[in-house]
């Protein structure tokens, strides 16, 4: 039976953290280790949610889990599972949770030598679209136009000038057993693409937008709501990469509206007609690939 | 026991495959590399099953060596030089997670200027970060550590890894008739890996977190002591591979003809053969002079070189190695162990074989010599006193 909000699993794995109200991404990590269940072995690097639940005395994983280095996230893992199957232990699933920052930038060496060798393994990316632990850097997740601490926003220069790094297509192309991309605005989705996952020999690779209400400025109730006006107005897509070919999970009849989704957030207040335009033409670019190129 | 021929790095794969790792992880790089290819032979033929990880970089191989001891497998991983350095964070990590990965380091020169060949600058410049270091003089010794680090490392009392340093090429690259110890010996004088220090599907833990100021320096404290205990498992070791292998070594240091020296050299790894030569033929000719051979530099043997060195005339600190602005590394280490003992002997300072140039038996009797004028220098070999 796929799992589903009413056949989730009641147990609680991650819990008495601190992270902020409404944090998308301690919402995923919760969610993903629900699916996953006990036998869950989880690696986090350094950034949100391992600076908010692995505080000793006060550590909040039900499950098994470690803080890897920044950048080891995926080489931990490996070794992770290696150590297990040496063992002659099979049924675990070693899991990473790494954020923007520790995916896209100091951990890409790592995760693209996991996927090379195909370790079983299943690296999940909460991307909150900058170094929020930190308070607020850019990362190469940052989209267009967003204000970050290290990319202001002022007369000379209007915040982060270069568009998101494209992991998805980026471990799509090393050919990895699956991928997927997800939101925490349509958790039945990223719930069954966990499941999947989970029953997949071989490198698995969610990349899941989780809002952090701190850094994107909206409210800490909203964090759901805006998860899913990025997909619905196409800035954002649920797709899934498998044998060799993308799958589209979603087609919004009509894209919402994006001057809204972006003017919503504090992060964006500053852009102009002109900003915005280049950020749909973007959107449209990128649907243009994705009609050609996905199923 | 087989007597085979076999290079330093050779040697050392043949005594990781009698500790049977469990998983193995490893990046090329000179002049570590044909440990990795022979262990890679080893896994290939069956004769080693163990899981070899080819890591895309060094710090990788250590952050999965990290992941497989944290679930309490026993694992390897060997490096050199530049790789060292790129690892280096893992290293703090891994003796502050208190994981016993046993890693072999070809002691090479690091860049700028390139070099590929043997100085002791790599480790010696990462002796802070918790990790045992012992130095091997010969490619027999370099066996029998890699058996005896995982008995060490893996003491419950310890738990710190361990790092083993052959000198790139002079020791790795060099073929010598070596021992090798039979696989039922072996597992005789080590058992597997027993931990509760991992991540068990049955008792789950949280491992590798966060401690803020409240609670860090006890953390730090318990490693300190962690390491500090290696000096007795050290010596437990090497009895029960002494009853069961038949050789016999020394602990922390080696001393070599110093019970009645006036004037000692003090150094480490695959000079100190030379050194003895030299010492050899000096005696002949009724100099009193002697070696202490350091064995490992973490833990440090204070009481042992103050011992041995306490009722010379003089000393030097023969190395490969200078931290910049201030002098040789093991020089510093040797200079606060006599003070602590109130040992006020001349000790001067000989910084030599940087990037592989070789120390000459010449340089070593000049050395010998220039103690005699009890005056205290800091020396480039070749080059002169700065």
């Amino acid at each position: 039976m796929a799992v589903n909000a009413k056949t989730l699993n009641e147990t609680e794995f991650f819990y008495g953290h601190k992270a902020c109200a409404g944090c998308g991404g301690s919402l995923a990590v919760r969610i993903a280790l629900k699916v996953l269940g006990e036998n869950s072995i989880a690696v986090l690097p350094a950034g949100c949610m391992s600076a908010v639940g692995f505080n000793f005395p006060q550590l909040c994983f039900g499950n098994n889990a470690i803080i890897s280095t920044f950048a080891g996230t995926a080489s931990m893992l490996t070794g992770v599972a290696a150590g297990l199957r040496a063992q002659g232990i099979t049924d675990f699933h070693a899991v990473g949770f790494a954020g923007d920052g520790g995916t896209a930038d100091i951990g890409l060496q790592a995760l693209s030598g996991a996927i090379d060798r195909n370790d079983d393994i299943l690296y999940i990316c909460y991307d909150n679209e900058a170094y929020m632990n930190t308070g607020i850097q850019k990362s190469s997740l940052t989209p267009f136009g967003a204000k970050t601490t290290t990319t202001p926003a002022g007369k000379n220069i209007r915040g982060n000038l270069r568009p998101k790094k494209n992991m998805f297509e980026i471990v799509a192309a090393h050919g990895i057993s699956y991928a997927a991309t997800a939101s925490v605005g349509y958790l039945n989705d990223f719930m069954k693409k966990v499941e999947k996952a989970s029953k997949i020999k071989g490198t698995k690779y969610i990349h899941i937008i989780a809002p952090c209400p701190t850094g994107w400025g909206v409210k800490t109730d909203e964090t759901v709501d805006i998860a899913r006006e990025v997909v619905d107005c196409g800035l954002w897509y649920l797709a899934e990469y498998e044998n060799g070919q993308y799958t589209l999970n979603y087609r919004p009849n009509q894209f919402g509206d994006v001057a809204a989704y972006l003017q919503k957030q504090t992060r964006f207040k500053h852009l102009t007609e002109e900003d915005i335009q280049t950020i749909i033409s973007s959107r449209d670019t990128k649907w243009e690939f994705i009609n050609q190129n996905f199923h | 026991m087989a007597k085979k021929f076999l290079s330093g790095n050779e040697a050392f794969a043949y005594g990781i495959r009698l500790a049977r790792p469990q998983v193995i992880s490893a990046y090329p790089i000179t002049p570590q590399t044909i440990v990795v290819e022979k262990l890679s032979e080893m896994v290939e033929d069956g004769s080693l099953p163990s899981e070899f990880i080819h890591v895309e970089s060094e710090h990788s191989a250590l952050s999965c060596a990290m992941g497989a001891s944290s679930v309490g497998a026993r694992a390897f991983t060997a490096t050199s030089s530049q790789g060292l350095l790129y690892m280096a964070e893992c290293l703090t990590y891994a003796s502050g997670g208190r994981f016993p990965i046993v890693m072999m380091n070809a002691n090479r020169s690091t860049a700028l200027p390139w070099n590929i060949y043997g100085d002791q600058r790599d480790s010696l410049s990462l002796l802070d970060s918790g990790w045992i270091q012992a130095y091997a003089e010969n490619a027999q010794e370099a066996l029998d550590l890699a058996l005896m680090s995982y008995y060490i490392a893996e003491h419950k009392t310890v738990s710190t890894p361990f790092m083993v340093n052959l000198d790139g090429f002079v020791l790795t690259h060099t073929y010598e008739v070596v021992d090798v110890p039979a696989a039922e010996q072996a597992d005789e004088f080590l058992p597997p890996l027993e931990t509760d220090n991992k991540m068990d599907l049955l008792h789950p833990k949280n491992l590798g977190f966060s401690a803020g100021p409240d609670h860090n320096t006890a953390f730090k404290y318990k490693e300190h002591i962690g390491l500090l205990n290696a000096a007795d498992v050290i010596t437990q070791a090497e009895k029960r591979f002494a009853e069961i292998f038949g050789r016999q070594y020394s602990g922390l240091v080696e001393n070599y003809r110093t019970d009645d020296a006036d004037y000692i050299i003090i150094t480490l790894g695959s000079i100190a053969g030379l050194v003895k030569e030299v010492i050899d033929k000096l005696r002949e000719q009724g100099k009193k002079v002697g070696l202490v051979r350091i064995r490992y530099m973490r833990p440090f043997p204070n009481e042992m070189i103050a011992q041995a060195v306490g009722n010379a005339k003089a000393a030097a600190v023969l190395e490969k190695d200078i931290s910049f602005g201030n002098e040789g590394t093991v020089y510093t280490n040797v200079n606060s162990a006599l003070y602590k003992a109130g040992i006020s002997i001349p000790v001067s300072n000989y910084i030599g074989g940087l990037g592989g140039k070789n120390i000459l038996p010449e340089e070593i009797e000049k050395i010998l010599e220039e103690l005699t004028e009890r005056t205290v220098k800091t020396e480039f070999l070749g080059i002169g006193g700065v």
